[in-house]
């Protein structure tokens, strides 16, 4: 477990992220992660987070070594697409047993191994550590050494027992594992000037698709998404980009800054969401490429095609303007969406009443700030019952969040929409900004909410 | 004559399966007022919970006592003290039940030494009933949480010794019923004069329904005196097999005395139940019920044409395999393929060659050449690989509405299984005879109409 140990201790002394740059050593080395209260706490564990990092690889065999828990109530919950291979969406565990649990499961994990290679020959077999083998002190690293030894093809031992910490250094410990066993480990067929990775994209709901034609239309490729689509040769031959885009804010923040410690590739952090940030990855995008020996016509291309794309997104997010405009949004969500997603609804007219800023690191805040001014309703905690009782009292029009937070707007008889991991609608793009907003749109000028506020005849007052 | 084989992989593909703690949590969201907690570290309740919230589509109290690697090593004891301590403030349930995970019952933390000791050093938590249920994710499924779990409250809560209600009988209730099903079962009881006390009573809770305002516990469920009143019952009814124990538990406690009824779906099971209620009610049974009855020979009589002889797949946690599979042998089927994902006695009757405790890439194998999957949502897949209709059953069902109201007991549950299961092998050969027309064309429709205005006739 001292692997494991110094994984998390070198992911918390990233010197990529802010708040770690204004820490003294000491403070760096105590990490970042909040002690967590029993009895109060929610969210996922670090096992999670690895796993929604890695997942969207489409054509390993993701392999939990662990009892049920940690795959069975798990597998099949998120709508990441693949435009080929289906095996990522199999749930592969070793389900270990009370006998593995006293004599150690490290036997039932290769023979796991060698049966999950025999019945679907993948390309590679990525092996996660949750709490239990961690504990009893299970030595996957040795495992899957021997295992690559034995059956000729990369075994990935991915360090994510549940208890290390939370999702998001579960996002971390994942980007580590590539950064350790995958990448690098071969080269492209190929390569052009005008290659890119984009890390932090899992093209849920197919968002990857909303944004390729674009790159296709201005001849950049992508070298590999990590992890939306992706193919395990491509992650592994994807040092050779020329530039990398860092999406979500800081989940995968090691591997883009290893990989320009490394290889020299150099990275810009943009969001998807929303059309001038779309606009602003485009642009930033084409500019490191073109620093690193691109064509110079790449920039003008992009303008181009920016203003193509922005007007045709104006043009169909018009008719919404006058039907949105003076709406007012409350934000429950972490992170990057906190605005990335503010600076898209304000660009329709909406007004936004709050928005959740548990998860968003200084430099998030900074940016909502910028965008909403000084006044900014940043919640740094709300409990359902006062998001309950905030939607109830009609302070907020629409709610936006997590599947999970749904059910707090619809009991108050709120419209609510999905933005998170669960949702169906792909959001990202010049497309994907018109999607969200007429989901929006649909969701709140659906005649079910004077249907539903009704009382029935019989009630008093 | 069911042989029952266990799958003997070391990696389990598609799991079938759900863990025990997230079994015992289910169980404890039924009773009223209650906070359910995983005693492990965060990520088990948050899987638990994410997956019921897709099942049910309501808002899940469940919590976690946090757990990280160095409070493991060290022991869990602060942790649920913390636990119970923020809890008890921040949600003011009428119960709290703790369900331990794969983690902490690897260490051996000795939950119920802790709990005495936090309740000496902690007399604001005096007065909150806590159960406690051993339930270690590397062993059974989750009926056996579920199981353990409400033979821990009845352990714990029930009082012994009070005066004999006449009409009162408990109910205790399986994990493969759905709020629906307990609904009809509370009809039924009911309306033979009996008033039943439910436990686990999830039609309560989690029957998706607006409260008048926000609670972060349960809202509905058994209350907590009735769960002590229960001793005083009359008799108490295990509704599945899985319920013996509980049953048994409440007997040994209060005397009072136990039926099991394994089965409530189709016509003899349910007969035999009915038959069972006039017995102890002392009253005939009522009209509704005859109806209902006769309404459901009818529809075996119109179904049976389109079940006899179909080959059947279901993967299903055993007391669900047990009633599904049973009730449609009676219709005519074949069950050809069984897959569960624990140990039960229920399999040794199942008219089946052989049921199998694995997963769904083992029932994949074994429904070659099936017309019809039953299982849980995860089976989408393989069904759309094998090509043949699917009727989802069991937790979780994430990806069709209604999964709580769905009912399958009573003559009412088992007719309207009946006809959907039935008019889904419909479709799926009209869709076959249509593959096979010559030139699909706009004479297809036409075609169609007078084939069904044909077997109209023939069935008629
Ligand atoms: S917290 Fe540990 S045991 Fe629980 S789901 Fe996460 S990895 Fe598995």
């Amino acid at each position: 477990m001292s692997n494991l140990s110094e994984k998390v201790q070198a992911v918390f002394q990233e010197p990529g992220c802010a708040k770690n740059r204004a820490k003294s050593e000491k403070e760096r080395k105590k990490g970042c992660t909040k002690q967590l209260q029993p009895g109060a706490a929610a969210g996922g564990c670090a096992f999670d987070g690895a796993k929604i990092a890695l997942q969207p690889i489409t054509d390993v065999v993701h392999l939990v070594h662990g009892p049920i828990a940690c795959e069975g109530n798990s597998w099949d919950n998120r709508g990441s697409k693949s435009s080929d291979s289906h095996l990522y969406r199999m749930g592969f565990t070793t389900d270990i047993q009370e006998m593995d649990v006293v004599y150690g499961g490290e036997k039932r994990l290769f023979r796991a191994i060698q049966e999950a290679i025999d019945r679907y020959d993948p390309p590679a077999v990525f092996v996660y550590q949750t709490c239990v083998p961690a504990l009893i002190g299970d030595d996957i690293d040795a495992v899957c050494q021997a295992a690559r030894k034995q059956f000729g093809r990369p075994i990935v031992p991915v360090q994510s027992p549940g208890f290390a910490g939370s999702k998001n250094l579960g996002n971390k410990l994942a980007g580590e594992a590539l950064l350790d066993h995958v990448i690098g480990t071969e080269e492209p067929a190929y390569t052009t000037p005008c290659d890119v990775n984009i890390v932090g994209e899992y093209n849920l709901a197919g968002e990857l698709w909303q944004v390729k034609p674009l790159l296709d239309h201005l001849g950049i490729r992508i070298l590999a998404c990590i992890s939306g689509n992706a193919k395990y040769h491509e992650i592994a031959s994807c040092h050779r980009a020329k530039a990398t885009m860092l999406v979500c804010s800081k989940a995968m923040i090691n591997i883009a800054r290893k990989m320009e410690e490394r290889y020299g590739i150099p990275f810009f952090e943009g969001s998807f969401y929303g059309i001038s940030d779309m606009s602003d990855a485009l642009r930033n995008m084409a500019r490191l490429l073109v620093g690193r020996g691109a064509p110079e016509e790449l920039l003008s291309q992009t303008e181009l095609l920016i203003r193509r794309e922005e007007q045709r997104a104006w043009e169909k997010l018009k008719v919404y303007q006058k039907r949105l405009a003076g709406k007012r949004v409350l934000l429950i969500t972490g992170g990057v969406k906190s605005w990335s997603v503010v600076s898209a609804l304000q660009e329709v007219g909406m007004e936004i009443v709050g928005t959740s800023v548990k998860k968003s690191t200084d430099e998030d805040k900074e940016r909502i700030k910028k965008l909403m001014g000084d006044e900014a309703h940043m919640i740094e905690e709300m409990t359902p019952r006062e998001i309950y009782r905030m939607l109830k009292e009609a302070r907020a029009d629409i709610m936006l969040s997590g599947g999970r937070s749904q059910f707090v707007a619809l009991k108050a008889m709120m419209p609510w929409l999905d933005i998170n991991q669960e949702r169906h609608h792909a959001y990202a793009g010049y497309e994907g900004m018109v999607a969200l907003v007429a989901e929006i749109d649909r969701a709140l000028h659906n005649p079910v909410w004077q249907e539903v506020r009704l009382p029935a005849p019989w009630q008093e007052g | 004559m069911a042989e029952v084989i266990n799958s003997r992989k070391a990696c389990s593909v598609s799991p079938l399966k759900m863990s025990q703690p997230i079994g015992g949590a289910l169980a404890l969201m039924g009773v009223h007022g209650c906070m359910p907690v995983l005693h492990g570290s965060q990520g088990c309740t948050a899987f638990g919970l994410v997956l019921f919230v897709r099942h049910f589509r309501e808002m899940i109290p469940l919590q976690t006592t946090a757990m990280n690697e160095v409070t493991t090593i060290l022991g869990g004891m602060e942790n649920i003290e913390q636990a119970l301590l923020n809890i008890a403030q921040r949600a003011k349930p009428q119960i709290v039940g703790i369900c331990s995970t794969g983690l902490t019952e690897t260490k051996g933390d000795d939950i119920v030494g802790y709990l005495k000791l936090i309740r000496q050093r902690r007399p604001e938590l005096a007065e909150l009933p806590v159960v406690y249920v051993s339930t270690p994710d590397f062993k059974g499924a989750f009926q056996d949480g579920w199981a353990k779990t409400v033979a821990q409250i009845v352990e714990e809560l029930v009082e012994p010794g009070a005066a004999r209600i006449d009409d009162q009988i408990n109910l205790l209730a399986g994990s493969h019923l759905s709020p629906g099903d307990l609904e009809e079962i509370r009809q039924i009881v009911e309306s033979f004069g009996l008033r039943p006390i439910l436990l686990p009573d999830l039609s309560g809770s989690l029957d998706g329904h607006i409260p008048e305002d926000f609670t972060p516990t349960t809202l509905g469920g058994t209350r907590l005196e009735e769960i002590r009143r229960m001793g005083a019952s009359r008799a108490t009814i295990a509704l599945g097999e899985q319920m013996r124990g509980a049953a048994l538990a409440l007997e040994m406690k209060t005397g009072v005395p136990h039926l099991l009824v394994d089965r409530l779906m189709g016509l003899r099971s349910v007969d035999r139940f009915l038959h069972l209620l006039a017995e102890l009610s002392g009253r005939p049974v009522p009209q509704v019920y005859r109806r209902q009855r006769s309404q459901l020979v009818d529809a075996m009589l119109d179904g049976h044409f389109f079940f006899g002889g179909v080959k059947v797949a279901i993967g299903a946690e055993p007391d669900l395999l047990q009633n599904v599979g049973h009730w449609l042998a009676e219709l005519g089927c074949e069950l050809k393929a069984a897959v569960s994902t624990t140990e039960s006695i229920v399999f040794a009757d199942l008219p089946v060659e052989r049921v199998c405790i694995g997963d769904l890439e083992d029932l994949e194998q074994e429904a070659l050449g099936c017309q019809l999957l039953l299982t849980h949502s995860h089976g989408r897949q393989m069904a759309a690989r094998l090509q043949i209709p699917f009727y989802r059953i069991g937790i979780p069902i994430f990806d069709r509405l209604g999964a709580a109201h769905q009912v399958l007991v009573g003559y009412r549950g088992s007719r309207s299984f009946l006809f959907e299961v039935a008019n889904r092998l419909i479709a799926a050969r009209e869709e076959e005879e249509g593959a096979h027309w010559p030139g699909r064309g706009p004479h297809e429709e036409a075609a169609r109409a007078c084939q069904c205005q044909e077997e109209d006739q023939r069935t008629g």
